[in-house]
């Protein structure tokens, strides 16, 4: 079992390596817990909460996911979610989107990118349905 | 196990029906505790406090998640005594919080964000997987922590010192929760200092 987890870990660390280029491998495991004691205050993977479900958020157009109330800076964004943008709204939300309501910082550039290490690999497929 | 009782009767006794009552009759005056000194506050401030209405909903927010979430394992029939008597005094605690946001952002000119439906609640917190007591208090403890890290990590955000103070405050009865629902729960103390908001 212990095996198993470690080669998922690091399994899941090599697909954020390719991903960002720059994050190390035991990255990804530490993104998850940063995540999951951070992040799920107000966001879930796959259920809108306070804050929009964020698997797939990677590669999403900022403020388009379906079903989810944006604050209407949010809304009128049209980038695209891509790891640099994620990685400065992390470090300062409104000077990415002026108006918006988040206003959660992550101090430290490396839990910022194992957070979005971690977010790169909760993908969805067509129709939602998540990555096994 | 031997801790969950211990730690859940010693609040339970502290923490009777009267005692209870009590303390949700006093809910307004929490909420006027907190709110003390809110309208040289709001008179202070410049024209521009959108952005603390901002913070202080999403805040709002996470109360009425909260309540609700503790309203789900109230009602689910998992919770026994003194269990059930805790949850419902954090429940107290953030209906407390609720009425304290909702208070200061109408003062400062805001709307409050609504609260959802339970059901809507149950299924963003997937309450239908619950299975238990330590399911319950899984999920309870995990809202708190998380709670105790958003005020945390929104007080660089406020432009008003003493709604970052308010946020500080805030954070502390989560931080209590947490703590409390973590050694209910059998788990280790957190390993060093500082552990929360960083």
């Amino acid at each position: 079992m212990r095996g198993l987890h470690v080669a998922l870990v690091m399994g899941l660390g090599c697909a954020a390596a390719l991903h960002s280029g720059a994050v190390a491998a035991q990255s990804v495991s530490h993104g998850q817990v940063l995540f999951e004691s951070r992040c799920v205050a107000c966001h879930s993977l796959d259920e809108h909460r306070v804050g929009p479900a964020l698997r797939g958020v990677v590669g999403r157009v900022a403020g388009k996911a379906p079903g989810f109330a944006y604050s209407s800076a949010l809304a009128q964004s049209t980038h695209r979610w891509d790891v640099q943008h994620l990685q400065a709204w992390l470090t300062n939300p409104e000077a990415v989107v002026p108006g918006q309501a988040m206003n959660y910082r992550l101090d430290q550039p490396q839990d910022r990118a194992d957070v979005v290490a971690y977010l790169a690999q909760q993908r969805l497929v067509s129709g939602g349905r998540k990555v096994p | 196990m031997t801790t969950l009782i211990s730690s859940t009767a010693a609040l339970a006794g502290a923490t009777s029906r009267r005692a209870f009552m009590g303390h949700t009759g006093t809910l307004s005056a929490v909420a006027v505790a907190l709110l003390a000194g809110q309208d040289a506050m709001a008179q202070g401030m410049g024209a521009d406090t959108s952005k603390d209405v901002s913070i202080l909903n999403v805040a709002l927010g996470l109360e009425h998640e909260a309540i609700n979430a503790y309203q789900l394992g109230a009602g689910s029939g998992l919770l026994q005594k003194p269990v059930l008597d805790v949850a419902v005094r954090f429940q107290a605690d953030h209906k407390a919080h609720r009425d304290a946001l909702m208070a200061t952002i109408q003062k400062l000119g805001g709307t409050p964000v609504m609260e959802k439906k339970l059901d809507d609640y149950a299924k963003a917190l997937k309450a239908d997987t619950l299975r238990n007591q330590a399911d319950v208090l899984d999920l309870a403890a995990r809202l708190e922590l998380g709670a105790v890290n958003a005020y945390l990590g929104v007080i660089p955000a406020f432009g008003n010192k003493d709604l970052a103070k308010v946020a500080a405050r805030l954070a502390a009865d989560e931080t209590m929760h947490y703590t409390l629902l973590n050694n209910a729960l059998g788990r280790p103390l957190p390993t060093g200092a500082l552990s929360f908001g960083a």
